[in-house]
């Protein structure tokens, strides 16, 4: 994974972002979208069997591996010292999307999980009543009225909408740690998050075989898993006109 | 002579209840309340709670599974929905084996994802109606993990009131099914007997 954290103009990014966040905080909110807007579908289903191959050669057998040397613990303080690395890009995009709230939480919780919690690999925040409100760049886009674009299913990072690709590609610059950690540190929570990838693989390997390897189309039940699944965290729940009623048909 | 106006007067008012019951029973199917369709969740999932945590074997599970869905809920439509068009020009006999399929094959595979429930348990909250009927609200809370959103569509539209769709973290079991059923039925060049027989092979 590459980081652009070496590059010093980059420190002016994050301003610069901060500024066009203020001017696009005017702008409507993003369209309720249904359906499946898949122009690419081709191209994309390509992408979808080389991720395939990857989780078959790679993926699964490193993330059993990952799940079968690292007993529950372990794999715990790798997955919350992943988080709380991130959690400072998460708070970016709380002020983003000028919700203070999430902020603040946020904040108390990286203070506690670094210094109580050893650098993060206790995640005592938690177990205060102080859990983590996950959120990213994508759905910063969101609250400013970008709508979601096309599918696409991106290598290693699987699908996505064009709106989310735009944010993984931002969020990868915006994480203040990239900027005042030395870059020893920045390696190790680089490597804590692709442990902590075959963590998730491992953890939640039943629902992805269960998709990748046991239904018909894994393509069409993966992009349909997806996009359901992220309509549903950023709208906050489900949307009336989305539901089916199959008395009707 | 008592006794014949007895019974006279016993068979009208039997008569009678009849009839009102009778008058009753429609205005009963029209109106789903809020309350209906909460009771129902509210039975469902403490039947799904007493399976998932009953301790038994995946086969005799997926049994209870089974028997709970065709009790609570509206498989054939369910089933109907997630053929697609191809529903319309399968004939009746060839409809009523896919269903009996699909019903097996539904508690098979949603009955693997609610056994990983196992240890914890749902919790009916709230309801709020929609066109069709009411979406039931629920969280299921496991041990280690954060609470997720299970929600249950209900309808009175078959008759009886049945749950036709559930959504787990807005993931619908009907789209879902409609997406699984329609590839495998195209994978098959659309022979419904082949669908049939490879939905009953699916573990």
């Amino acid at each position: 994974m590459p980081y652009f954290g070496r590059n010093q103009s980059n420190r002016f990014l994050a301003p610069v972002l901060i500024v066009l966040a203020l001017a696009l905080s005017a702008c409507t909110t993003a369209p309720r979208e249904t359906g499946i807007n898949d122009p690419y579908e081709a191209g994309n289903r390509k992408v979808h069997a080389f991720n395939k191959s990857l989780d078959k050669a790679i993926l699964k057998p490193a993330s059993g591996a990952y799940g079968a040397i690292t007993r529950g613990p372990v794999s715990q303080g790798v997955s919350n010292f992943s988080s709380n690395m991130s959690l400072p890009g998460v708070m970016v995009n709380d002020l983003l999307q000028l919700n203070m709230t999430e902020f603040f939480g946020n904040s108390f919780r990286f203070v506690m999980n670094t210094t109580v919690g050893l650098g993060g690999i206790f995640d005592v925040a938690t177990q205060n009543g102080l859990p983590e409100y996950g959120t990213d760049f994508g759905e910063t886009l969101f609250v400013w009225g970008v709508p979601e674009g096309t599918y696409l299913e991106l290598p290693v990072y699987s699908g996505r909408t064009q709106r989310e690709t735009v944010g993984i590609a931002v969020d990868f610059v915006l994480n203040p740690m990239n900027y005042v950690l030395p870059g020893n540190f920045r390696t190790i929570g680089t490597a804590s998050h692709i442990l902590n990838s075959l963590g998730d693989r491992n953890r939640f390997s039943d629902i992805v075989e269960s998709v990748l390897y046991e239904s018909e189309d894994s393509y069409a039940q993966g992009r349909l898993l997806y996009l359901q699944s992220r309509r549903f965290q950023l709208y906050g729940g489900l949307n009336e006109d989305d539901l089916e009623d199959p008395y009707a048909e | 002579m008592p006794n014949k106006s007895n019974l006279k007067r016993r068979d009208l008012i039997i008569g009678g209840a009849v009839l009102a019951s009778l008058a009753m029973l429609p205005r009963q199917a029209v109106a789903l309340t809020k309350t209906q369709a909460v009771a129902l969740i509210d039975k469902l999932v403490g039947d799904l709670n007493k399976i998932i945590n009953s301790g038994k074997p995946e086969a005799a599970l997926f049994k209870d599974f089974e028997a709970l869905f065709n009790k609570y809920g509206d498989v054939p439509i369910i089933a109907r929905s997630a053929l697609g068009v191809a529903w319309r020009t399968t004939p009746p006999s060839q409809q009523k084996r896919y269903v009996k399929a699909f019903s097996g094959y539904m508690a098979r595979k949603w009955g693997k994802r609610f056994r990983e429930f196992e240890g914890g348990k749902i919790v009916v909250k709230d309801a709020r109606k929609t066109k069709r009927g009411y979406l039931v609200n629920s969280t299921a809370i496991l041990k280690g993990q954060a609470p997720f959103a299970v929600d249950w569509q209900v309808s009175d539209k078959s008759g009886k009131d049945l749950m036709f769709d559930l959504l787990i973290e807005g993931i619908s079991l009907l789209v879902t099914e409609r997406t699984e059923i329609t590839a495998m039925l195209d994978a098959r060049k659309g022979n419904v007997d082949t669908l049939i027989r490879d939905l009953n092979k699916i573990k």
